[in-house]
Parts: C-alpha cells; structure tokens; sequence
C-alpha cells in the first residue's frame, strides 16, 4: 500500500528510526565548474604560500635515488607518511642513499606536485639523527674545553685598526666567500692588500689546511686583520669551523680576527673564538676596511684645519709682531725721553761750567794776541797788548812799561 | 707609509698648530709636512688599485706571496 508522501521522499527501511532530511539547493555543476589544474593549482597557492622550509624528523622509506640524482623516498613515523622529493642538487650533498629505516631530519618545504595532485615535501638538506647526534656530543666537547681555556673570554676580544692596508683571508681560493671578500675591499678601500691563505673548507683535510693555513698568518709580515671566511656552495658542513685545532690556530692569530662562515643562522665555534664574527664574508670585509669616501672626507676636514691652524698661527705672529712693534716703540720714546732729559740735566751743568757763566760773575780772561789765554806772569812781557775778555766781550790792554 | 700614519701624524700637525704656543717657523715647518702628508694620502687614496696576493708555502717552509688578478 502505497502512501501519498511516498513519492516526495525516500521511504524510511521498514523497523529504522532513521530520519531524511529534506535534499537543499546546492550549487549546480553548471553554475562554476573548476578545472583540475585550477584546483590543483590553487591548493599549491595555499599549501606552498603558508608554509614556510621546516625541519621535520622522521623515518625513511623507499628511498630511490634516480640516474638523475633526484631522490624520491617517503618519510613516516607512527601513524603518517608523505612523499618526499629531494633534487639531485640537493641529493648530491646528502651522501648515500640512506636505507629504509635510518632516522633523519630533513629540511623540506611542504608543496604540491600538481601533475600527480600529490601533496609532498621537496627536501634540500637531509642529516641522519644519528650522524647529529655523534657530531653534537663533539661540538659540546670542544665547545667545553675552548671554554675551560678560555677562548672565548670577551676580554680576548681586540679591536680592529681603523685604517687596515693589509689583509689576509683565510678561505677557498674558488669560493664565493673569496670573490665576495675582494669586490668589496676593491669598491670601499682599494688602497688595502688582501693576501689570500688558500685551504679546503669543508670534507676531507679541511681541519688541518684551515689549522695550517691560520698558522702561516702569523708568518706573513704586515698583516692587520685575518678574516677566516667561507660561503657559497653547500652550506652544510660547517665541521671544521667547529674543529679544536681549527679554533685554536684561530686563538693564536696574532692580529685582530673576524670569522665569516657563510650563514647568518648558524654559528660555529669559530666565531666565538675569532675577535669579530661577521654573518658573512661581504660583511667580514666591510669591518675590515674603511671606506674610502669617509676618509676623504676626514682628509678634507684635516686640510681645512691645517690651513686654518696656519692661518690663526701666522695671524697670532702677526699680533704678536704689532705688539712687540708697539713696545718697542714705547721703549724707544721711554729711552728717547730719559736721554732728552740726560741730556737737558748735562746742558744744565755744561752751563754752570762754562767760563762764559764766570765772567758773568766779574772775572775776566787775558788771552794773548795769538788767542791763547795768558796765565803766567813771564806770558805778560812789559808794553805788550792783549785783551781781556769779559762778560759782553773784549777790551783792548797793554802792560804797563816796567 | 701608510695611511692610517698620514692620518695620525695630520691630526698631530693639526692639534699642534692649533695649540697657539708653536713658534712661527716651526708652524710653517708642519704645515709644509701637514700639505705633503695630505697629497700623499690624497694620491694613496685615489690612484690605488686592489692587490690581491697569494701565499704559498715552499718546500723549504720560505713563504712566496705572489701576485692575483683580483
């Protein structure tokens, strides 16, 4: 028997409590219809933009390295798994394939390989957690023992010369970290000699040619600065910036040290030894040198202080000069003075002495016809004329005849 | 000489020539050191080019330094 509601809706099975709901409007397919590349496109936004690279620890699974040298594997843990590429650029850093099993920390950036729709994780650097763990316990033991020696003491720290000219650098002699080093000593302080300490920084015989390279700085006259660089390439094997021997060759640099090891995140222990440390070799070299402009324009402050240092000196001279002209001068008129006043004092006694002033007082001065003055009897012959001189003049006189 | 001496000995000429109790030849005397010392900064600073040199260690353990196309 069939019921007139039958029609508009499912029958619930016979004995079911189960209820329908009645069906909603949905989109209809017409209405927008998304390509699989719109979708898959579009979820690579989402997933690829929001994501940022992440360290993540897992388990290696089905790791198969192509004649390319991309490497595909999954990795998992417990309860999930998801695909992982690492390209050969990547893979070739990485050493051997690791077996199905080997525990790892990988750095991947999560994304969507859309031809697939596959979500998975593109992988530039995988570290087997065992192979961290040994080289952990060795960095805390050297790290410890640096300690202990004090090494990196901030009281060890020494300044760096203002005006360096000559600078060595201890780095690959292929590497960027070199190239880096020169251009910008050539832009900022060409006037500097940069001597290059060439050695392996990373794999094998690194720690001793660093150790050995350090060493030789101290053998080269006229070096300010040595700068212990590295960069560019694989950034991942930082082992012999952590090396004992390294960091101690680096202790026993005699000049100021500035340790670049090429990555701005991590730290070595080379830079807690080295007097400086530099998040990398560019800027290893911008503390190393001056700039030249700076300096020109010191220069230019020094040749407007000398000149005018010159200037208020002879300025001063000049001063001097005119003061010294004026008390010579009044020394002159003081002298000049006391002479004139001498000199009035003498007259004053020529005066009283003069025989002119005695005859003032009546006396009077025979003197001969020759002019001599008469003043012995014997010079009065009888009947001779001379003259006698008095205040207002002469008068004509004879002696009397005998 | 290098710079860094330029530059140290020019602030001493200038701190002395500055100081008013120099005699007048002696002046004249630094600010014709003080003019030389700053040409020859000057030329230092502008005419230079990077030298770039390598070491290398010889069998005998004598250092050589020669020349690199920076």
């Amino acid at each position: 028997m069939k019921s007139a509601r039958s029609n508009d809706l499912p029958r619930c099975p016979a004995g079911s409590d189960m209820t329908y709901s009645l069906p909603l409007p949905t989109i209809a397919p017409t209405d927008e219809v998304w390509s699989v590349t719109q979708l898959t496109s579009s979820v690579k936004r989402l997933v690829e933009g929001e994501l940022m690279p992440l360290w993540i620890r897992g388990e290696v699974v089905g790791c198969k390295a192509w004649s390319s040298g991309h490497w595909y594997f999954s990795l998992r843990d417990r309860s999930s798994q998801v695909r992982c590429c690492m390209w050969s650029r990547y893979a070739q850093t990485a050493g051997e394939p690791p077996k199905d099993g080997t525990e790892v920390f990988v750095l991947g950036k999560p994304g969507i390989y859309e031809a697939k729709g596959e979500f998975q994780l593109n992988v530039t650097r995988m570290l087997p957690t065992a192979a961290i763990g040994a080289a952990q316990r060795e960095l805390e033991r050297v790290k410890e023992l640096l300690q202990r020696d004090g090494l990196f003491d901030l009281a060890r720290k020494r300044p760096l010369p203002g005006l360096a000219s000559t600078v060595a650098v201890v780095t690959s002699a292929d590497g960027a970290a070199l190239r880096d080093i020169i251009h910008v000593v050539a832009k900022r302080w060409p006037c500097c000699r940069v001597v290059v300490v060439s050695a392996r920084v990373q794999g094998d015989g690194a720690v001793h040619g660093l150790a050995r390279a350090l060493r030789l700085v101290n053998r080269i006259p006229d070096i300010e600065i040595c700068i212990l660089g590295r960069g560019g390439g694989g950034r991942e094997d930082l082992a012999a910036f952590n090396a004992e021997a390294v960091c101690r060759a680096l202790a026993a640099v005699r000049v100021p040290t500035i340790s670049a090891v090429g990555h701005e995140t991590d730290i070595s222990l080379t830079d807690l030894v080295a007097d400086h440390r530099a998040p990398t070799p560019s800027a290893a070299a911008e503390m190393a040198v001056a700039d030249r402009r700076e300096v020109a324009r010191q220069l230019d402050d020094l040749a407007a202080r000398l000149a005018g240092g010159l200037g208020n000196r002879t300025r001063l001279a000049a001063e001097r000069l005119a003061r010294t002209a004026d008390r010579l001068q009044g020394a002159m008129d003081a002298l000049l003075r006391r002479e004139r006043h001498r000199a009035d004092r003498l007259a004053g006694q020529l005066d009283a002495l003069s025989p002119l002033r005695i005859l003032d007082r009546g006396y009077a001065v025979p003197v001969g016809a020759d002019g001599h003055v008469l003043k012995r009897r014997a010079e009065f012959a009888p009947g001779a004329t001379f003259r006698l001189r008095v205040a207002d003049g002469d008068v004509p006189a004879r002696v009397e005849p005998s | 000489m290098s710079i860094a001496k330029d530059l140290s000995r020019l602030e001493e000429i200038v701190r002395k020539l500055e100081a008013d109790d120099v005699e007048l030849d002696a002046a004249l005397a630094l600010f014709e050191e003080g003019v030389a010392r700053l040409r020859a900064a000057r030329e230092r600073l502008e005419s230079a080019e990077v030298k770039v040199q390598t070491v290398l260690e010889e069998a005998g353990g004598d250092l050589r330094l020669s020349d690199l196309d920076g």
